[in-house]
Formats: structure tokens, C-alpha cells, sequence
């Protein structure tokens, strides 16, 4: 049986059913990465025994009936952002090297409780901070689908694990497109629940299709008293979402999002993806949705101001990294500062320091958030009209590694399709819809309107029910790709 | 409009931002940090006045419980992650003289 090649709900049916074991999935998920990992570098942390011995628990709680969900006993990959009590927790940093958490981010809680087996932490940009997931300390990794392009980011370890098939799914975390972007790079479904977020930071599956991406929300989503931003809401029921039936849905097309600086691939693969969303009953309309080009410059003014407040707590006394030498407290705060962090951290904590500071607060931040506040209500006009909205993931598919770093802005403006959904706190999909003339997948971006969940995973499904599951040749080579 | 940063303004950010730059760092984070607010003032072609600041989309206020021990006595396993500590605390470099 060609066990990597099965989606998360598949294989959860077979451990079910007996015909497969727990063991045997994670050892197929260990010889995958034996296999590949070499090539593609998706882990920072692979804990091999953890697993192996997470899967016997696991089975013997199979058997004694007392997990029976749709992902009992499957075999998951974690985005190395998120807590994991006694595995190492790097943020692919060196300043959180050693970091062993003493506790479990709920969110991945959530899925042990459901019956996930670990396999291990998967690299990122380092603290999230990038497009590409070349920031990360621990070197950067490779996209799946072509090993001389980047994966995307920074979710781009979980998404090219995913892609590799180093893991049945993943969770990943998006601030400003950090799962919906790599997605599409490595041609992967994504569905990031921002209702729950307080900020722009959300946690969301990363997944092989729509159907696996429903089951895990369904898993991680809920509220959680530990996070006092989080949200409760009236249904956690989003496997009912998947019906293959668009008829009378009301699909918009932001005009602006189409224009300029758009790939010609990527766009005439978005719209013949909308066209058979058409043909199947959705009633399509063009519209202008507005603001966009301010989209970019309001997040990195929000995020770098969060950022630079958030990573106040690195600081060399209670973990992580402290440097060698030092004279007095200050010193060693700042010489265990800036050795720990890389280059792109201390730009954007620069950036949010200053964009805070007293006399340039007003008219650097609080612009900022008035500006989110005008996005939020252009998104709320467009969804008085329409159920979704369709758009790029991306302005270009996943460009060569190497050549993003050496021009911030540019890289912060791939994440322009994306980073509006954070502002508005919205709901975003990205799924695969073809692939450009050098091979590489191209993904749509499905947004609906808050708490719209449903809406988005439906028209995904039923996208996803006139194509057929397209794998890297990196996987498929001797298997002919195809399921 | 081209912003200049100046170096007692890099100098001051690395103190708020507690962080120690080389001299081609500074020099790196002015002309990017000049880069970055050139492409910001973009916000400024919105006409912004009366639209009140938006922190939080949803109506999320002030969350209250019971100041409650709830997950046990974790100060051992926290302090395994100090990268220095003296019995039951953290150590740092004395700060009063």
C-alpha cells in the first residue's frame, strides 16, 4: 500500500478498521523522511522514539475504544512556533536553541487529546519573521516540488513536509500569510481560522485536502480560557461544510487584486479555477474592494510594533540563549539580544520600536490601525454582496531560493493578497488549482466573512472535486503520482 | 518625501529595542528602516480623521478569573531552561552596587 499517499481522514479510517497500525504509520512517516528529508530539510527537531512510542499509547487506546476520532493514531508534524511540552522549541531561532517548553500549546493539546502521534517541530522563518523560511537559523528549506525553489513562509517547513509526504498533515501559524502562502508554494490546502486570534497571529491546519482541513478544525478550534482573546462560538461543525453544491453562491473577484504585478500564469489559473466554479452555479461578479496597496505597509507597522513588544520577554535570564560574557544586567540583555536573533528579527524589532516610540506613535501606529479599521469596512461591504471572495495566494508562484533576503520590501510584498485577511480577521483558504510552465503550483485564496467558515471549506470542496490530488515528483516518481 | 534617519535616532531605537548593532548594522538599519518608512507614508494619501484606531476586530474586552493555581507547581521544570540559576531562582548579574 502506498501509505503516505493516503489523506489524514483516510488513514485514520484504516487504523479504525484495523488494516493499518499506528506503528506502521508512523514508521512509514520515519522512512518517508529517511527518504527525502536529506533533499528538502522540513524538520528542526525529529524525535524518532517519541513517536514510535506515542504510537503503541495511541493504539492501545484505539483498541479499548476510547479514541475513535477521525485522526486517532495519524502521524503530525508541528510548526516549531508552537510550545511542546519537553521537545525542543526552537522558533527556528539560536536564542531559543536549548528551549525545552514545560507545557503543550492548547492547540496541539487539542489534537494529542484526539489521538495525533508527534513525528516532530518543522522549520519556519526564524519567529515567523519571512516569506520564504531562509531567516531560519537552522538553514533554509527546500521547496518539494522543485529543490532549487523556496517553500514559501514561514510556515514553509510545515507545508513542505506536507508536500513531501514527511507527514499526513501539519499545523502551521499565520500572521500575514504565513500559511495560505507556503500552501500554495508547495501546492497544499490551508485553512487558518483568524476568529480566534488576538492579533494578526493564527493558528490553522495544513493539509492534503479540504476534508482533512474541516477534521482538524474541527479538533483545534474551540474556546480556550488560557487565551482570553479567544472566541466562542455557536457551532464547531465544519465536516458538514463539505457539500459539493455552489448553485446561487455568490462568489466576488476583486478587480485590484488582479491588476499589476500579477503573474500572467497565476492569474489565468485562478480564473479558470473561478470559471468552473461558475459553470457548477456559483454567480461570479467583479467588484472593487479598495485599499489594497495600503494593506502591506499597515501590517508591518501593526506587526513590528507587536513583534518588538512580544519579543521583550528573549532577554537571557529565564531560557534560551545568554551570551558568554558580560558586564552588568543591560549589557547582557543586549549582547544576548543581538547575538541570539538573526537579521530580519532585529529589523522589524527596530522597525516596531521606533514606529512606537514617543513623538512618531500617533503617526506611525495609530495611522496604522485606523487604516485596518477602513480595510475591515471595505471587507465588510464586499461580503453585504458577496458569500466569498476569491483571490490569489500569491502574486508569483514560489520564486528561487537566494533571491529574496537581499530585498526586504520586495519579499514583504509577496504577502500582498494575504496580510488583508489578518487586519480584517477573517477566514482564509488556500487550495491548489494547476501549476505554472516550470511545474510549480499555483493556489487560490478563498476569504469569507467572519465566523464564515463553512462557506469558504464548501466552495473548496467543491473545487476540489473536479480535480485530482497532484504530488511532487520528488514523491511520485516511482509511483506514477495520482492516488 | 524621503525620510533621513539619524544616528542619535538609530542610537535611541537600539535602546528601546534593547539591542547592541555593529556600526554596518546601524548603518544597515537606517537605510532600512529609511526604506521601510518611505513605503509607510503611503498611508498618509488616507484621509484617516474621525475613523477611530481599530487594536481588536471583535468586541473582545477585559477578561477577569480568579487568581487560582491551577496547573501545579511547575518551578522546577521552569528553571531546568535558566540558562543560569542559584538554588530556586534565576541569576543575573548584580544590578545594585
Amino acid at each position: 500500500m502506498d501509505m503516505m499517499g493516503l489523506t489524514a481522514v483516510e488513514l485514520g479510517k484504516k487504523i479504525r478498521a484495523g488494516e493499518v497500525t499506528v506503528r506502521e504509520a508512523a514508521e512509514a512517516a520515519l522512512a518517508q523522511i529517511d527518504r527525502v528529508e536529506s533533499q528538502v530539510h522540513s524538520y528542526v527537531t525529529i524525535d524518532r522514539e517519541g513517536a514510535l512510542k506515542r504510537a503503541d499509547e495511541v493504539q492501545k487506546l484505539i483498541d479499548e475504544g476510547k479514541l475513535e476520532g477521525p485522526l486517532a493514531g495519524v502521524p503530525v508534524a508541528i510548526k516549531d512556533n508552537m510550545c511542546t511540552e519537553g521537545m525542543l522549541t526552537t522558533c527556528s531561532s539560536k536564542i531559543l536553541g536549548n528551549f525545552q517548553p514545560t507545557f503543550t500549546a492548547e492547540a496541539v493539546k487539542r489534537l494529542e487529546d484526539a489521538g495525533a502521534v508527534i513525528l516532530g517541530k518543522t522549520n519556519m522563518d526564524e519567529f515567523a519573521m519571512g516569506s520564504t523560511t531562509e531567516t531560519s537559523y537552522y538553514g533554509e528549506t527546500k521547496n518539494p516540488w522543485n529543490l532549487g525553489h523556496v517553500p514559501g513562509g514561514s510556515s514553509g517547513g510545515s507545508c513542505a513536509a506536507v508536500a513531501a509526504e514527511e507527514c499526513f498533515y501539519a499545523l502551521g501559524s499565520d500572521t500575514g500569510g504565513s500559511i495560505r502562502q507556503p500552501s500554495a508554494f508547495c501546492g497544499v490546502s490551508r485553512y487558518g481560522l483568524i476568529a480566534y486570534g488576538s492579533s494578526l497571529d493564527q493558528i490553522g491546519p495544513i493539509a492534503k485536502d479540504v476534508t482533512d482541513c474541516a477534521a482538524i478544525l474541527e479538533v483545534i478550534a474551540g474556546h480556550d480560557e488560557k487565551d482570553s482573546t479567544s472566541i466562542g462560538r455557536e457551532s464547531y461543525d465544519f465536516m458538514g461544510a463539505l457539500v459539493d453544491d455552489v448553485k446561487g453562491m455568490k462568489i466576488g473577484i476583486p478587480k485590484d487584486y488582479f491588476g499589476e504585478g500579477l503573474d500572467k500564469e497565476v492569474k489565468n489559473a485562478i480564473l479558470k479555477a473561478v470559471k468552473i466554479l461558475e459553470d457548477k452555479g456559483a454567480v461570479v461578479e467583479e467588484f472593487d474592494l479598495s485599499l489594497v496597496e495600503y494593506a502591506i505597509p499597515a501590517y508591518y507597522v501593526i506587526a513590528s510594533a507587536e513583534a518588538s513588544s512580544n519579543l521583550s520577554r528573549f532577554d537571557g535570564v529565564k531560557y534560551g540563549y545568554r551570551t558568554g560574557e558580560y558586564e552588568g544586567l543591560h549589557n547582557m540583555y543586549k549582547k544576548s539580544r543581538s547575538e541570539g536573533f538573526g537579521a530580519e528579527v532585529k529589523r522589524r524589532i527596530m522597525l516596531g520600536s521606533f514606529v512606537l516610540s514617543s513623538g512618531y506613535y500617533d503617526a506611525y501606529y495609530l495611522k496604522a490601525l485606523r487604516t485596518k479599521a477602513l480595510i475591515k469596512q471595505a471587507f465588510d461591504n464586499a461580503f453585504a454582496k458577496y458569500d466569498v471572495i476569491v483571490a490569489p495566494a500569491a502574486p508569483t508562484t514560489a520564486p528561487e531560493l537566494g533571491k529574496s533576503l537581499s530585498d526586504p520590501l520586495k519579499m514583504y510584498l509577496s504577502d500582498i493578497y494575504t496580510v488583508s485577511v489578518n487586519l480584517a480577521g477573517l477566514p482564509g483558504i488556500s487550495i491548489p488549482v494547476g501549476t505554472d510552465s516550470k511545474g510549480l503550483p499555483i493556489g487560490m485564496q478563498l476569504i469569507g466573512d467572519c465566523y464564515q467558515e463553512c462557506k469558504i471549506l464548501r466552495a473548496a470542496y467543491a473545487f476540489e472535486q473536479t480535480k485530482g490530488y497532484a504530488r511532487p515528483k520528488l514523491v511520485s516518481a516511482d509511483e506514477k503520482g495520482g492516488r | 518625501m524621503a525620510n533621513i534617519i539619524s544616528d542619535e535616532t538609530i542610537e535611541y531605537v537600539g535602546i528601546l529595542a534593547k539591542l547592541e548593532l555593529s556600526q554596518e548594522e546601524k548603518e544597515a538599519a537606517k537605510s532600512d528602516m529609511e526604506r521601510m518608512l518611505d513605503y509607510i507614508d503611503t498611508l498618509n494619501e488616507l484621509d484617516t480623521a474621525g475613523v477611530e484606531p481599530m487594536s481588536h476586530v471583535f468586541p473582545v474586552h477585559n477578561v477577569f478569573r480568579e487568581d487560582v493555581v491551577t496547573n501545579g507547581d511547575g518551578s522546577e521544570e521552569t528553571l531546568k531552561n535558566a540558562p543560569l540559576r542559584k538554588e530556586q531562582s534565576f541569576k543575573v548579574p548584580k544590578t545594585i552596587g
